[in-house]
């Protein structure tokens, strides 16, 4: 059940007629020796996680640094108060993303997916579909699978770390593995999912990491909220039969090789960008220069 | 394959914000715990690169002193570090390195104890993944994620065989194997990463055998 890129998988679903999380449960299987049930438990588990994370995230946090906070639950009463642009599943992912990633940032229990700072948008999508398709833990641990997979295929043919490729390897990343889930948990053809991962990660090129005193903080945790309105994006499109034009594992090279040719600067380092803004080199000068030592 | 499992995606399970600056740091404190083989009663902690910078803000200090004090990478207790070594006793202080490190991301942690000392370096490779690459002066390479044994010897002949004589009677393997001097004739080190946990009666056999000076044991 093995497969190293993004034809090779769909190319496998097709002749088997499964989806991208039972190819992931049984290439999981083959090269771990676990049972289908423990793996499936393992999920469950980084499922729960998910969920706690995004409950303490919505109370309103405060980050470690003092730097930020209080943004998820902003977001989720005035989408509770109803009078807004678009609510329903988009307002509710994005709070969800925002969420978990605020708990990221207050040094709470969160699960990378597949980073830490991105860790929002995967599970925001895919909690907030579960409400709005009424959908069991079972269906979501699936669509974990399936994001897993896709996942799987970026980190091994381009990079998922933001000093390596910049955001759009990180929240990028995280974004096509929603993308592909959510078409995948509404019953969408491997090959759609394809696209929603082609269409997500095309959307996010170029995007740089250059956070505020090189924390994850400032622009990470609204990222989070955009990369998660763009896998909804993307997945409404594929879902609609919208093919890109470039196939998925030329997107995904694109991504990488647009990642190693960007400036140090922009590259998780503090250097550039809005590190190097006036606002970002005052927080800079402000958390950097505290001593903590007790002798 | 870089990755080669789905969990190494979706995972780890960890205690924000950052998976190299709080994660991998948490990780290499633990590993140094290990390797000292007790708590220790005061610690100095050198940040180099990245973490010299970004270290207050990441927790990178509250990380390293928490894994210093046996917490996992998901410990819910890890911000409390500094109130959980207070309460203990244990001293602390951080130093910012302007030297330029070979890897970004490099922390070097002196342990003390009684009349013990050990000082480790270690290095955060990203995604929580970490590696020890320096033991009392000794280079090395050591990621933690199998058994090992650090074996410091006097540097002749024969002793390398004695050990992994010793290791193949007990039919544990070895998956990877290196040694290293700091001055011919002196002390040396040999560090065996072994697929099977070392129990205690072959660690103590090991001990016992001539010319071995030192022996830490690392499981999992």
């Amino acid at each position: 059940m093995k497969f190293r890129n993004m034809q090779e998988l769909v190319k496998l679903c097709k002749e088997k007629n499964i989806k991208f999380s039972r190819a992931m449960l049984e290439y999981e299987c083959e090269t771990s020796g676990l049972s289908k049930e423990e793996i499936i438990s393992r999920m469950a588990d980084k499922l729960s996680v998910m969920n706690v994370s995004a409950e303490r995230g919505l109370k309103g946090l405060k980050s470690y640094s003092g730097m930020t906070g209080g943004n998820a639950k902003l977001i989720h009463d005035y989408m509770l108060k109803g009078d807004c642009l678009t609510g329903g599943v988009f307002l509710d992912a994005i709070s969800l993303a925002v969420a978990i990633n605020e708990n990221n940032a207050s040094m709470g229990v969160i699960c990378a997916t597949p980073t830490a700072g991105s860790c929002g948008v995967v599970p925001g999508v895919l909690l907030a579909l579960q409400k709005s398709l009424n959908k069991t833990d079972d269906d979501i641990i699936k669509a974990l699978f399936a994001a897993g997979a896709v996942g799987y295929i970026i980190a091994n043919n381009a990079v998922i770390s933001g000093a390596t490729g910049g955001c759009q390897a990180e929240i990028g990343s995280a974004s096509a593995m929603a993308a592909a889930a959510a078409v995948e948990l509404k019953g969408g053809s491997p090959a759609s999912c394809a696209n929603a991962c082609a269409i997500a990660l095309k959307n996010m090129l170029g995007l740089s990491c250059d956070p505020l005193a090189g924390l994850v903080e400032v622009p990470c945790i609204k990222r989070n909220a955009a990369g998660a309105a763009n896998a909804l994006c993307a997945a409404e499109m594929a879902l609609a039969g919208v093919i890109s034009y470039v196939p998925c594992d030329e997107v995904i090279d694109s991504m990488y090789r647009i990642g190693i040719s960007m400036p140090l600067a922009l590259r998780e380092t503090a250097l550039g960008g809005l590190a190097s803004s006036e606002t970002g080199k005052k927080w800079k000068e402000k958390l950097w220069s505290v001593n903590s030592n007790n002798e | 394959m870089k990755y080669q499992s789905v969990f190494d995606i979706i995972g780890p399970v960890m205690v924000g914000p950052s998976s190299s600056h709080t994660a991998g740091a948490v990780r290499i404190g633990l590993l140094a715990r290990k390797l000292f083989g007790r708590e220790p009663e005061r610690v100095t902690i050198h940040f180099y690169g990245s973490f010299a910078k970004t270290y207050k803000g990441h927790a990178t200090d509250v990380a390293t002193l928490a894994g210093l004090m046996g917490l996992s990478t998901f410990d819910e207790g890890i911000p409390k570090a500094f109130d959980i070594a207070n309460d203990k006793g244990i001293k602390y202080s951080f130093i910012e390195e302007s030297a330029i490190p070979e890897h970004p991301n490099t922390i070097v942690i002196d342990m003390y104890a009684g009349d013990k000392f050990s000082s480790v370096k270690g290095i955060s490779l990203g995604g929580g993944l970490v590696e020890i690459c320096e033991v009392d002066g000794f280079a090395l390479k050591l990621s933690g994620e199998s058994p090992a044994l650090l074996i410091f010897h006097i540097d002749t002949y024969g002793t390398i065989a004695s050990v992994t004589t010793l290791l193949a009677e007990k039919k544990i393997n070895i998956s990877h194997m290196e040694v290293s001097r700091l001055e011919k004739g002196r002390l040396a080190l040999m560090v065996i990463e072994t697929d099977q946990s070392v129990p205690d009666d072959i660690f103590s056999a090991i001990l016992a055998k001539p010319n071995i000076e030192r022996v830490v044991r690392l499981n999992l």
